[in-house]
């Protein structure tokens, strides 16, 4: 398959950009200052991140629509408001995560943001639940950008007035040069801001006024470092098709009714899951020194049984430490246990830590 | 202390009578980026030539220092351990990775001048 660039390409370029193959794209990882300051930049001024390479999937129809969607995803929708958003996902019938995603009721029906690397599939395993009449739409016009951190509202809210009203999880269309523009009020950086739906032939404008007010681009490995520290999970490596929403410790994602009533895919397997608690369940995971436990590293106990594995770590700018995520027997994952990371070969302290590692800051 | 001395996984050396004082270069720390890990030896290891003797990592990613010359470690940096970032700042001075005693001064010899050095970076850009 080509590799594919969303609509910023050349500006990413003209800003410095390193580039790196992501899920099919050549999406920039990191600009000129470097990930430690993007990732500082973001929580204390505002930074704006491309997330174009995402699916946004529009999806049209009657009441049966929300049946066919309550089959494949654990989320209330039935309840779900107009511009109100649910972070949740698309399980497969062992109750596995196909994908993470975050679900918005519209007018006419939901929009749903893919990850770029599953978001084919993902269509594919939506739309067999789909009706005949059902409308569907991945649209590729379309860019997205998360303007994230403390300033962000400031700043939009001057360009787009009427952003600052905007809830926790709550969207709404907005007018920008004539042309409309759906905004949310959402991010992955544990930072307030906004996702902003936006076609491709005014993003650059947008840019250009957002980097007037000193909003700095930010790459991917910055990304990374501000959703770990957030404690936000990174599909294709916290999560995948056979580790379940109870194992991933994000039960709080499924509908209180839907754990009552079920109907979809994998209830059986998780309301087994939910009564009885499972094996191994993610946890957060802080080393006791400066060694950082990337990806793969093996957890033991203290008395050397191997008890699980490390699936996200990095050094985190913000807590100035490093920073891990990864799954352990569930009578390991109380705060506070100490653990020992396998790191070239030498064994080294830490702990199962509280999620997040640095505070959210959301408006609610 | 005489003219630093470069390898092709850029480290530099400098020696001063038979002890050696190692670190990686400018362009290193330039591809690595930000850098938030160190792990140097112990004084009493032997090391070889082209052999792993330290670990740096950056955000990105952990890479291996190798020693550009053989011989037993005398000292390691433990400044830019506690001081990861330093390395960023000072490569090429303070913030050194190690010392060793060495066997043979030819391995020194043989590594490139400045000049060299910075045409084989340019000549492989990565």
């Amino acid at each position: 398959m080509e590799v594919q660039k969303t609509a910023l390409y050349n500006y990413h370029k003209n800003l410095g950009a390193k580039f790196v193959p992501f899920a099919g794209y050549e999406m920039p990882i990191q600009y000129k200052d470097g990930i430690v300051k993007e990732h500082i930049s973001t929580r204390t001024h505002a930074g704006f991140f491309d997330v174009s390479h995402m699916g946004q999937f529009f999806l049209e129809g009657d009441e049966t629509l929300i049946e066919s969607l309550e089959k494949i995803i654990p989320a209330d929708l039935k309840n779900l408001k107009i511009n109100h958003s649910k972070y949740s996902f698309l399980l497969n019938n062992e109750g596995g995560i196909i994908d993470d995603l975050i679900i918005t009721r519209t007018e006419k029906g939901f929009c749903i943001i893919l990850n770029a690397a599953c978001k084919e599939n993902d269509i594919k395993q939506i739309s067999q639940f789909l009706k005949k009449h059902h409308k569907h739409l991945l649209n590729n016009n379309l860019s997205l950008i998360a303007l994230q951190g403390p300033k962000s509202v400031e700043i939009l809210e001057k360009l787009i007035p009427g952003v600052a009203n905007l809830k926790f999880m709550t969207g709404n269309n907005f007018d920008y040069e004539g042309e409309n523009l759906y905004v949310t009020r959402s991010g992955y950086t544990g930072e307030d801001g906004f996702e902003i739906s936006i076609s491709n032939t005014k993003v650059e404008k947008l840019i250009d006024y957002l980097i007037s007010n000193e909003v700095k681009p930010i790459g991917l490995g910055a990304r990374d470092t501000l959703r770990l520290e957030a404690g936000l999970c990174l599909y294709g490596h916290d999560l995948n098709e056979k580790i379940n929403p109870v194992e991933a410790n994000l039960k709080w994602a499924i509908a209180k009714k839907r754990k009552e009533v079920g109907g979809f895919n994998g209830w059986e397997k998780i309301k087994n899951l939910l009564a009885n608690g499972s094996e191994k369940i993610r946890v957060g995971i802080k080393p006791d020194g400066k060694v950082i436990a990337r990806e793969n590293t093996k957890i033991f106990s203290l008395d050397n049984n191997e008890i699980g594995f490390v699936t996200s770590g990095t050094f985190g700018p913000s807590v100035n430490a490093p920073v891990a995520m990864g799954y352990v027997k569930s009578e390991f994952s109380e705060v506070g246990t100490s653990i020992q990371l396998e790191v070239r070969g030498k064994k080294y302290g830490g702990k199962i830590s509280e999620l997040p590692f640095y505070k959210k800051s959301y408006v609610k | 202390m005489s003219e630093k001395k470069f390898s092709k996984k850029h480290e530099w050396v400098s020696l001063d009578g038979d002890v050696a004082t190692v670190g990686i270069t400018k362009h290193a720390t330039e591809m690595l980026g930000d850098i938030v890990f160190v792990e140097v030896p112990d004084a009493g290891k032997a090391v070889e030539k082209e052999g792993q003797a330290a670990v740096v990592e950056s955000t990105k990613a952990a890479s291996d220092v190798y020693s550009p010359i053989s011989g037993e470690i005398t000292e390691g940096n433990k400044a830019i351990a506690d001081d990861p970032g330093s390395v960023n700042t000072d490569p090429e001075g303070a913030s050194w990775f190690f010392k060793l005693k060495i066997k043979d001064k030819g391995e020194y010899d043989s590594l490139m001048s400045k000049d060299e050095y910075d045409k084989f970076c340019k000549e492989n850009p990565s």
